[in-house]
């Protein structure tokens, strides 16, 4: 008796435990490879044949199809570069410059990958739509209050993410440092 | 009391495999991936649009709304299959995936370097049967090798402001993928 109740607890902690570890890594998006660059992280090799089993694992949960090394690589923010997370009524800029690419687009999303119902149908950008300074670098205003320039709305939902795809790009599995791939300066301020 | 710490540690190290198993068993289990989620608007073997991505509709989770998008649902149980992309003005991209999303191959316009992208795609199997002289004679023909029998093939033009997304859409609509038969 004492010996089946040891073998139920176990099992039910093996479970539980196993369970609950790979619902954790699913949610939180632990993939192996990452590069982080300020805000921003990509996970180059996802886009390969030699993606990880956890990233696997996440794409057949979520539906997505992740884009292939020979398109491009995505860059994703769910935080400012202070580590604040991104939040839909909070005024955050994207400035300075991007990595070599033939061309990029930025696009805001809910956690789940949807975009997000405004009035003006923009749900991002493209490197050929931005209106830029004279020294070439731009800036982007995410925001839910509409204003001059590239705005971007969030329609105040409170938690987002932003991704940049870069197109055409030496950037990917061998880049390593924010030298071979400036990213944009991601900064938030809530009033 | 020491007799309980064993059984929880034999747990701990029973879950270990569980979740190991568990996240190498998901892909197989998922009923919500990219491939089911297409077998219902993508028919076998040819080559369809997908709707625009909006808020209230996609079909994808995270695809770019800054790009028309064409999918091919393959299967080359019967033989192997022939793509030809023309390549739009902006930009072009053909991405190759297995049944279960894993991008096995993507080119791009400039990689290939013409004005329309012309791809075999056949199974490993497929491509060993090949007669030898038709592989010479087929050098300028490039050979895609899917992992998997089914799979997905995403065609994507890139539409650099909202205006240009019509011609992106219609530089797509001659894309192409057919069985060989």
């Amino acid at each position: 008796m004492r010996l089946l109740i040891g073998f139920l607890f176990s099992f039910a902690v093996a479970a539980l435990f196993g369970l609950g570890l790979t619902q954790f890594a699913l949610t939180r998006g632990t993939a192996f490879g990452a590069i982080t660059i300020g805000a921003w992280t990509a996970w180059p090799k996802t886009g390969t044949a030699e993606i990880d089993p956890y990233a696997r694992a996440s794409i057949a949960r979520s539906g997505e199809l992740p884009i292939g090394s020979g398109d491009g690589v995505a860059f994703y923010a769910t935080a400012d570069d202070g580590g604040r997370k991104l939040d839909g009524r909070c005024v955050v800029t994207l400035s300075g410059i991007t990595p070599p690419a033939r061309f990029w687009t930025v696009t805001l999303y809910d956690l789940d990958g949807r975009l997000i119902p405004n009035a003006a149908n923009r749900y991002g950008f493209t490197s050929q739509e931005i209106a830029r300074q004279a020294d070439g670098n731009f800036e982007i205003v995410v925001g839910s209050r509409a204003r001059a320039g590239n705005w971007l709305p969030t329609g105040g939902i409170d938690r987002y993410l932003l991704v940049l795809r870069l197109y055409d790009t030496p950037v990917g599995v061998a880049t390593r440092t924010a030298k071979d791939a400036p990213m944009p300066a991601v900064s938030e301020s809530c009033t | 009391m020491i007799r309980w710490a064993l059984w929880l540690l034999g747990g701990l190290l029973l879950g270990g495999i569980v979740h190991l198993g568990s996240v190498l068993l998901l892909p197989r289990t998922a009923t919500q991936d990219a491939f089911t989620r297409l077998s219902a608007s993508a028919p076998v073997n040819s080559m369809v649009p997908m709707p625009a991505a909006t808020p209230d509709e996609a079909v994808l989770p995270f695809m770019d709304p800054a790009f028309a998008t064409s999918v091919c649902r393959y299967d080359l149980a019967d033989g192997p299959l022939t793509l030809r992309v023309p390549v739009s003005q902006a930009y072009t991209s053909v991405s190759f995936y297995t049944r279960n999303g894993v991008a096995f191959y993507a080119i791009n316009d400039r990689a290939a370097g013409r004005r329309v992208i012309e791809l075999d795609l056949m199974t490993t199997q497929q491509r060993a049967a090949l007669p030898e002289d038709e592989e010479v004679t087929a050098a300028d023909r490039l050979i895609v090798e899917s992992p998997t029998p089914a799979g997905l093939i995403l065609v994507r033009a890139f539409g650099p402001e909202p205006g240009l997304m019509p011609m992106a859409r219609r530089a797509l609509s001659s894309a192409q993928c057919k069985q060989q038969g």
